[in-house]
């Protein structure tokens, strides 16, 4: 109903067995933001971002994502979102410019629109030349920051980012977010996990997950002033080991 | 772009989408070289090498002769023993003591005995007795080797019987009765030559492609799965039969090249005859082969590493095909229990059909029975399999 808000989860629940991975949480992505998912490994990151996808089912609870319910209209949230999996999205023994095809395909792209796009991707990328060439031969930056646009193929409302950035140097990472902005801009909502906890204030808005629940939630500066600390690497460990109450 | 003009859009993609995934999977393949080259390769190389390995006949049988009184009947018979490939006559000594060290020095594996007065009895309307001794340390090579022997024998006799029947019509008592009185005779229906390749290289066919089949798709599958694509196309608007006609079709091709190498060499290698329709036997490997490809999704669907994978693959295929599916242990003599399992093999159905076809040379008429139960098969294993797909998306 709103269109300012991207996605819209209340009470979000999954178990599996008898293990809670993701507890009740509560949070809301506006349209066009970037926003950073934060939390320790296990922490329920993961689990939270496969029921918004549609991977996972949620055991209770509500979310809509790009205003469709993540119980009844699974098949359009996949058509309305992009996602960059943790691990390499591409084939690597495909070329370039065969991944751009495959994805245009697969959500049903006219040759034309894959072709346009394909070429805008490649020059902003600044490989127009490269796109015979294997996905294998070409530098990890590249690969990561074309999986990304590939992801943004479809000019989805809303793209998935888990953990983008994991594993590449430094200026591909601030080329990286470059990429992330110019999304942004254009209208685009970033829904980003990282561990790193400089790109966490890169983003307009973030929340931490600590074992299943949202922790915090807030802008970077928000959550700064807050826990009265001037990093949110120490926001962070105060979320994660909670002083009150407990004796360690 | 509300739900409505998604689901207009939807009408075009299922083409295109599933075009895609073609041509993907076919540059997987054929920029795999030398993975295409062992799949193809692969089944060609293992008949040929099992054929040879298991084939159960025997060739150049090691035979002692004891002939007490050699005389021109039996000499006859000896030089009958001498002159086919079976047999290789190692001794002639005049009395079955003498066999007990060539025995056990494993000199002679089997021994023919003569009476004495052979040719005298046989002229006389006598019974002429033959003894047949074989080395049963391996108790199949022992049955197979005597009824080589008993089988020359018979020959023989049925050669001579006109000729010594003649002047001894006085007898009076049938002819079968009174001469050489060994055992029974072993009828050989399909496989007169008692050639075990004949036997063995349908079930051989059945297994080969059953092995490479289901590890194709298995370890296709969890490659996408270790590689982390997979996760990319479960988030896609790809349905989950989409990616399985996707994965299926390309491999179902490779499978088929697979289906008329094995099927050529049978024919050129191994002699076996095709004495039924040569396209039904290709469409009934091609059936096969999807019932295999289906099995290697859903162990794939088990596991997320190609290893595991490709264990499950070779134990799930090749421990119930060798051993349940007929193809070397014949079923009838298993314990009922062994016998209903089998019905589970998809290979139990093959193995029949592939040998009706190639050996009685019957048609549909008579395999309708085991078509209808692979393509049972085929659309069970693939219904759940897309259900496994979906089921990992709740």
């Amino acid at each position: 109903m709103t269109e300012t808000l991207a996605i819209e989860a209340k009470d979000l629940t999954r178990r599996f067995g008898g293990f809670t991975a993701c507890d009740r949480i509560t949070f809301d992505v506006r349209v066009g933001e970037v926003f950073g998912f934060l939390g320790a490994n296990g922490a329920g990151k993961t689990t939270a971002i496969r029921m918004l996808t549609g991977l996972l089912a949620p055991t209770s609870g509500e979310a809509t994502v790009a205003g469709y319910d993540v119980y009844t209209q699974g098949e359009a949230i996949k058509r309305h979102i992009g996602y960059m999996s943790q691990r390499f999205s591409l084939y690597e023994d495909l070329t370039i410019a065969e991944n751009i095809r495959l994805y245009g395909g697969i959500y049903d792209l006219s040759d034309r629109q894959i072709h346009d796009r394909m070429r805008a991707m490649l020059s902003r990328l600044g490989v127009g030349g490269a796109s015979d060439e294997l996905v294998r031969a070409i530098p990890l930056g590249w690969r990561q920051k074309l999986a990304f646009l590939v992801a943004l193929l479809h000019e989805p409302r809303i793209v998935f980012l888990d953990e983008p950035t994991s594993g590449v140097d430094p200026i591909t990472r601030r080329q990286f977010w470059e990429l992330i902005y110019e999304a942004a801009s254009s209208g685009t909502t970033v829904f980003v996990t990282t561990h790193y906890m400089d790109e966490a204030e890169y983003c307009d808005r973030i929340s931490i997950m600590v074992a299943g629940r949202i922790g915090a939630i807030g802008t970077p500066g928000d959550l700064k002033a807050r826990f009265g600390t001037n990093s949110i690497d120490e926001v962070f460990v105060r979320l994660a080991r909670p002083t009150d109450g407990s004796t360690n | 772009m509300g739900p409505l003009t998604s689901s207009v859009a939807s009408g075009f993609s299922r083409t295109s989408a599933l075009r895609g995934l073609l041509i993907k999977e076919a540059y997987h393949i054929m920029r795999d070289r030398r993975t295409l080259a062992v799949i193809t390769l692969m089944p060609v190389l293992q008949v040929i090498l099992f054929g040879y390995a298991i084939r159960t006949d025997v060739q150049h049988v090691r035979l002692a002769i004891v002939d007490p009184a050699p005389d021109h009947e039996t000499l006859a018979l000896r030089s009958r023993f001498g002159a086919t490939d079976e047999f290789r006559v190692v001794a002639v000594v005049p009395k079955a003591a003498d066999l007990e060290p060539l025995f056990q020095r494993g000199t002679a594996e089997e021994a023919v005995v003569f009476e004495p007065g052979f040719a005298e009895r046989l002229g006389g309307g006598l019974p002429a007795r033959v003894l047949i001794v074989t080395d049963a340390t391996e108790p199949n090579t022992g049955s197979v080797v005597a009824a080589y022997a008993l089988s020359v024998i018979q020959a023989y006799e049925r050669e001579r019987l006109p000729v010594l029947l003649k002047p001894a019509t006085s007898g009076g008592r049938a002819a079968g009765e009174r001469t050489i009185r060994i055992g029974a005779e072993v009828r050989t229906r399909f496989n007169p030559t008692r050639e075990s390749s004949n036997l063995f290289v349908p079930g051989l066919i059945a297994f080969v492609l059953t092995l490479i089949s289901s590890l194709m798709t298995a370890i296709s599958l969890t490659r996408e799965k270790e590689t982390g694509t997979m996760e990319t196309l479960l988030v896609s608007p790809l349905r989950p039969w989409q990616i399985i006609v996707g994965k299926v079709t390309p491999y179902l091709a490779i499978g088929f090249v697979s289906v008329l190498g094995v099927v050529a060499e049978a024919r050129l290698v191994f002699n076996v005859p095709l004495r039924g329709s040569l396209l039904l036997l290709l469409a009934e490997g091609l059936l096969f082969i999807l019932v295999s490809l289906s099995l290697g999704i859903l162990i794939s669907a088990q596991t997320s590493s190609q290893r595991v994978a490709m264990l499950g693959a070779l134990v799930g295929t090749m421990l119930p095909t060798m051993l349940l599916s007929g193809f070397i242990f014949p079923l009838e003599s298993m314990p009922w229990p062994l016998r209903v399992l089998s019905n589970i093999v998809p290979a139990r159905w093959f193995v029949t059909v592939a040998r009706s076809i190639m050996l009685k040379g019957v048609g549909l008429a008579y395999l309708w029975q085991e078509t209808l139960v692979l393509v049972a098969m085929a659309t069970m294993l693939l219904a759940l399999s897309t259900r496994t797909f979906r089921a990992r998306l709740e």
